[in-house]
């Protein structure tokens, strides 16, 4: 009996999670790897070969694309990972109790608005007739309007602020967990700041770090939405490919080709990350 | 140096507020060298916030603080001689044995090769020469203990502090480590300050005990002194077990005085303290339980003691059995528990309780504190 009502549980919480799992990620990817092998010989006319593969590395934009996406997404993770350590720092560690719960909403209050919202917001300051190109002429600084929209430093600048918080997340987690009495021996026995920050907090929030990066960096290799309104034409993100090869050009099959080289791709990143680290997917993800 | 000053640590004048707590208020004391040390008191009463200030990590208020002779006080916390044993040890999880051994021996630029002499030399010396790569979750709490004070004294620190670091061990472990420890210390032949609130651990192992109280040293002596010949009234209530009344004192002569207790009962007793009591002020006497005598009453011996002695009648209400250390607990006829050291030897001429009994101690076990 007791065994039965177990066996059920089981089976209804696992239920959803299968049919997530199935539905939502295997078939459609087993779809988009079928569909990225098929190639159109004639109207309706379609054999399965690489040719959609071939045809990516023939053509130098699209390789080109992707890897300056990937380095885009990288340089991003860094800048993140730079700029969320001492915020994180901060409310783990230095910031009183209550403070630490304010600060961490205060974090959390740019999700309560759409990612396109928050892009507009962007594209009102940055734009020729924004707020900052108006203060600098009112102020004398410059004698006419200056476009600081599409370029890369705008689309960094606005996918750092995005994702940023996803790398704050799990860095407080760890460094919560960590006893401040761990920085305090590390002083104890003759460490200075650099060295105890060096051997002994980012060694310890090494499992954050990790996941961190790794959910920033897909993120920002995956995103669509800001490169694409505060980069415009010249930002040439991978997934405004893939885009355009599903939507402008209606051809699935080079458009499946590009999703599942993207997919390839960052996983290969992240596995190399892992690699080099030398932390595991189970222990970052577990840890943090 | 020709000659190394006498005293390992000085602390001179030592304050501490946090907001409007005075966490530690106006002490001074001074460690000789190669003693082991105590620091007794209530949790709360700010001794883990004095040993922060040695450690460095807190600003004292006011105060100097002197290691070797030298002020240590505009030094920062990684400058400063004086190592640390944390409550929880702190050891590094993501270094194994050696690494944790070795990261204060790094942070001071030693060499590589010095550096493996030194930490075989230290595993050596605690005993643990084959645990050098083991990883930090693999040791026992015991060895944990002991790596956390080879961690320090690889880097022969002037000072060895250690925050209650048996707290987390179970009693068993508790008591082989208190040995343990006093050994380590004769080894290594450094200043240890141990703090504590287990007075037990303070005893054992000490030269020297400092017991606080309310961000004060109340006295400062060896276990010996501050068990016999307390000063205060909270030294006699906090260390060791003692019965108290409390009274008021109706005459005093010499070295005896007598005392009219709130319950109604006379008690003669000698005058301690610091400040001696004087009569008609209030007092409180405390009386250890192992200068109490029971005897049953119908038995009692004749008695023509040649002085003067305390006597209480009683009813026994049970006894505490604990080996050698066995107690008999007394209702007087007043209402009051009373506890007396006993030997229970199993046989019939044991107390049992309903029994009645007289106890029955001298003037100069009782020992009476102005409150």
């Amino acid at each position: 009996m007791q065994k039965d009502v177990k066996r059920l549980s089981l089976i209804l919480l696992f239920t959803p999670f299968a049919l997530w799992i199935l539905l939502l990620i295997i078939i459609p990817h087993m779809g988009m790897v079928v569909l990225s092998l098929r190639e159109k010989v004639a109207p309706r006319v379609y054999e399965y070969g690489l040719g959609n593969y071939i045809d990516f590395i023939n053509e130098p934009i699209y390789w080109n694309t992707l890897l300056r996406t990937g380095s885009m997404s990288l340089l991003v993770t860094v800048l993140a990972l730079l700029i969320g350590f001492p915020i994180a720092y901060y409310i783990a560690k230095i910031a009183g109790n209550r403070t630490r719960g304010a600060l961490f909403l205060l974090c959390l209050v740019p999700l309560w608005v759409s990612d396109l919202i928050r892009a507009f917001g962007w594209i009102l300051l940055l734009r020729e007739t924004g707020v900052i190109s108006s203060v600098l002429q009112w102020s004398g600084l410059v004698h006419e309007p200056i476009e600081f929209l599409y370029n890369d430093v705008t689309v960094i600048i606005g996918l750092v602020y995005t994702v940023i918080l996803f790398m704050i997340v799990p860095l407080v987690s760890t460094l919560d967990g960590m006893d401040n009495a761990m920085i305090e021996a590390g002083y104890n026995l003759g460490g200075s700041g650099p060295t105890v920050l060096r051997r002994i907090i980012i060694p310890y929030a090494m499992p954050g770090i990790v996941s961190g990066c790794i959910v920033v960096f897909m993120l920002t290799a995956g995103s669509y939405l800001t490169p694409i309104l505060l980069g415009g034409k010249n930002s040439s993100w991978f997934t405004e490919q893939i885009y355009d090869q599903f939507i402008t050009r209606f051809n699935w099959e080079s458009g499946a080709a590009f999703g599942f080289l993207l997919l390839v791709f960052t996983s290969f990143v992240v596995w190399l990350g892992l690699k080099i680290t030398g932390q595991t997917l189970a222990n970052t993800v577990a840890r943090s | 140096m020709t000659t190394s000053p006498a005293y390992d640590l000085e602390c001179i004048n030592l304050s501490k507020n946090f907001g409007p707590v005075r966490a530690v208020d106006d002490v001074s004391f001074t460690i000789p060298s190669g003693s082991f040390f105590s620091i007794l008191g209530p949790s709360g009463c700010g001794k883990t916030t004095l040993m922060r200030m040695i450690a460095g990590f807190e600003d004292p208020a006011s105060g100097d603080i002197r290691i070797k002779g030298k002020s240590v006080i505009d030094k920062a916390p990684n400058k400063r001689n004086v190592k640390m044993v944390f409550q929880h040890l702190a050891l590094f999880p993501m270094m194994n044995v050696y690494e944790n051994i070795a990261y204060g021996l790094k942070c001071n630029g030693a060499s590589k090769a010095e550096i493996e002499a030194r930490v075989r030399d230290v595993l050596d010396r605690i005993a643990l020469p084959d645990v050098a790569e083991r990883e930090i979750h693999q040791l026992s709490g015991g060895q944990k203990q002991r790596i956390a004070i080879a961690r320090c004294m690889v880097l022969d620190p002037d000072v060895l502090l250690l925050d209650e670091p048996l707290g987390a061990l179970d009693l068993k472990l508790r008591e082989a480590m208190k040995i343990e420890l006093k050994l380590l210390q004769h080894q290594f032949n450094t200043t240890f300050v141990y703090i504590t609130h287990d007075q037990s651990e303070a005893l054992v192992m000490s030269d020297h005990v400092a017991i606080m109280n309310q961000g004060k040293f109340e006295q400062i002596g060896t276990p010996q002194e501050l068990y016999h010949a307390p000063n205060t009234s909270f030294v006699a209530g906090f260390v060791g077990d003692s019965n108290r009344w409390s009274g008021r004192m109706t005459v005093i002569n010499g070295d005896t005085a007598t005392v009219e207790t709130d319950a109604g009962l006379t008690l003669l007793c000698s005058p301690a303290g610091s400040i001696r009591p004087e009569a008609g002020q209030s007092v409180e006497i405390f009386v250890r339980p192992e200068f109490i005598h029971a005897h049953r009453q119908d038995t009692s011996p004749a008695e023509d003691e040649p002085a003067p002695v305390n006597q209480l009648d009683g009813k026994v209400d049970s006894l505490l059995f604990n080996g050698a250390n066995s107690r008999v607990l007394v209702r007087s006829s007043s209402g009051q528990l009373i506890e007396a050291d006993v030997t229970l030897t199993g046989g019939t001429d044991d107390l049992r309780p309903g029994e009645a009994v007289r106890l029955v101690w001298s003037p100069q076990q009782t020992m009476c504190f102005r409150t």
